[in-house]
């Protein structure tokens, strides 16, 4: 008899273990090896200390793999220190919180009833390429505020464009990113600025700006511009794929949201911190410190490892259930202190307007077949979403 | 039924009413500045930070462990901060005001 496969929707906690005896794991990366920080309390304390943990080293250095070898590019504000970070985020903050808007909501719901109905329409339908990635490039569109057929292109990059798994450290897929950008900043410093503000895009608010008094520079603007199109595509693809691997094996919660939508917010909180869709980032130490009374060496390499953190025990109860009672959940999933995500007002209001959708069109979320995307790190694997998830959807 | 008044860094300052949910919920709803709520309440995000008054600072209550751990490392935080979507609406806190920290 075969083994039974392991289950869809369980996420294991691959961290527990290290959490509890040492507080911190260990993995090589291209030989600049990385300490990572397991507990959430400590994980909040080095966040929050961007003199000693900094995120402002060489470009690429904080990411984990290192894209230190495929990238020179500063992408920001994400590897900026304050002082420097902060007219950066005041800058950006009011631009990302536009998903809060009616009419950025409404056009979102569009996006998404579109998708869900499309998916409805199929025998079986592989959420990653055929639901999560059109979903999430379509809704980018909002964010950078231009027009609906842009998303094609995007799509059209499929997948692993830019998936950071050290087999696919790849400068070739990379380069395909950074010569759109490129190429669009060229086109939108071609044409006049737009005069009416709501019809103007990312692209063109960003050349027009300044902080701190100057000006943005082109290769600014593209460390802008690269984070938005980076940051925001496997981390909402995992989010929106591993959802529906969630519900295809609890479906009554779905059917719980259905009759009770108020608990909307806080499942989408569990289901995130249960998730934890970016495992890790990393920081480098200023100076000769401890973290967990472990020894670290200036200029080496610690992790956040927001994945571990949300599993805390000394935080949170029964850390390896889904529970949409949850009323505290100070997950991490978003990140912590300077450089929480600046997506995140986006990426909830994907998640949310998903939610509540499927909990009105589906009945029922039958997997046909699955590719677990397992992330090996050095002595940890775990698994952060799907290669492929076919699955069949039934209709209300 | 309670009436507090929220004062916005912004120097603005309004008053709202309510008899249900937390104080976040209904500083979201009435577009309070600087309180944004983006975690729906589950203390997980700190855009709800307000400063009590002194003087009211009894009769709301400290902060739980979870909260006032996330508040600890906030560069804003008072003695008197809370995250208001920790705050219940209620007669309890009728007639105060809040200060908004954002
Ligand atoms: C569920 C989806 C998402 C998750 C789980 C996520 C997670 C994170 C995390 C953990 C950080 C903190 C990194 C650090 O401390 O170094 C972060 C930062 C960031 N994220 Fe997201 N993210 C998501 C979606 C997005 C989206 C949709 C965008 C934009 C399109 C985005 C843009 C950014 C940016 C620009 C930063 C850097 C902020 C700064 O350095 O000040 N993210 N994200
Ligand atoms: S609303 Fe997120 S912590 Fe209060």
């Amino acid at each position: 008899m075969k083994a039974k496969p392991k289950a869809i929707s369980q996420f294991d906690d691959a961290f527990s273990q290290k959490r509890s005896t040492s507080g911190l794991g260990d993995m090589d990366d291209q030989n600049d090896p990385v300490k990572m920080i397991l507990g959430l309390k400590e994980l909040r304390k080095v966040a929050h200390n961007c003199t000693t943990f900094q995120s402002g080293s060489t470009p690429g250095r904080i990411v984990i793999p290192s894209e230190v070898a495929i990238r020179d590019t500063r992408q920001i504000p994400f590897e900026l220190d304050p002082p420097e970070h902060t007219g950066f985020r005041q800058l950006l903050n009011p631009w990302f919180k536009r998903p809060l808007d009616n009419a950025y909501q409404a056009k979102l719901q569009q996006i998404i009833d579109n998708t869900i109905d499309h998916a409805l329409q199929q025998n079986a339908i592989d959420i990653v390429a055929s639901f999560a990635l059109p979903l999430q490039s379509k809704a980018l569109t909002l964010l950078l505020n231009t027009s609906m057929d842009r998303a094609q292109t995007w799509i059209d990059w499929g997948t692993h464009v830019f998936r950071s798994e050290s087999s696919n450290l790849d400068a070739d897929k990379a380069n395909i990113l950074y010569d759109y950008i490129d190429a669009e900043i060229d086109k939108t410093m071609a044409k006049t600025r737009p005069s009416v503000p709501t019809t103007e895009d990312l692209f063109s608010v960003l050349l027009n700006a300044e902080v701190d008094g100057k000006k943005l520079t082109k290769e600014q603007v593209k460390g802008v511009m690269i984070l938005t199109f980076a940051g925001g595509r496997d981390t909402v693809i995992n989010a929106i794929t591993n959802t529906i691997a969630y519900f295809s094996e609890n479906i009554s919660d779905l059917q719980r949201i259905a009759n009770e939508p108020d608990i909307v917010n806080r499942a989408v909180e569990e289901l995130l911190r249960y998730f934890s869709p970016l495992t890790q980032m990393g920081r480098v130490a200023t100076e000769d410190t401890t973290v967990c009374e472990h020894a670290i060496k200036a200029d080496s390499r610690v992790s956040l490892c927001w994945a571990s953190a949300n599993r805390d025990e000394n935080v949170f109860s029964n850390p390896n259930t889904v529970d949409f009672d949850r009323k505290i959940n100070p997950h991490v999933s978003f990140g912590f202190s300077h450089h929480n995500c600046l997506g995140a007002t986006h990426a909830r209001q994907i998640l949310r307007q998903l939610v509540l959708t499927l909990a009105n069109k589906v009945a029922d979320i039958n997997v046909v077949s699955a590719d677990e995307n397992i992330e090996q790190l050095g002595e940890f694997s775990r698994k952060v979403g799907f290669n492929r998830l076919e699955v069949s959807l039934t209709a209300k | 039924m309670a009436k507090v008044i929220f004062v916005t860094q912004n120097n603005g300052s309004m008053e709202v009413e309510g008899d249900s949910g937390s104080l976040m919920e209904l500083a979201v709803a009435n577009g309070v500045a600087g309180i944004d709520g983006d975690c729906g309440g589950v203390c997980s995000c700190a855009t709800c930070h307000i400063y009590v008054d002194p003087a009211d600072f009894d009769k709301v209550g400290a902060a739980q462990e979870v909260e006032s751990d996330m508040l600890e490392l906030d560069d804003k935080v008072t003695e008197y901060s809370r995250l208001c979507c920790q705050i219940d609406v209620s007669d309890q806190i009728d007639g105060m005001t809040f200060v908004v920290a954002n």
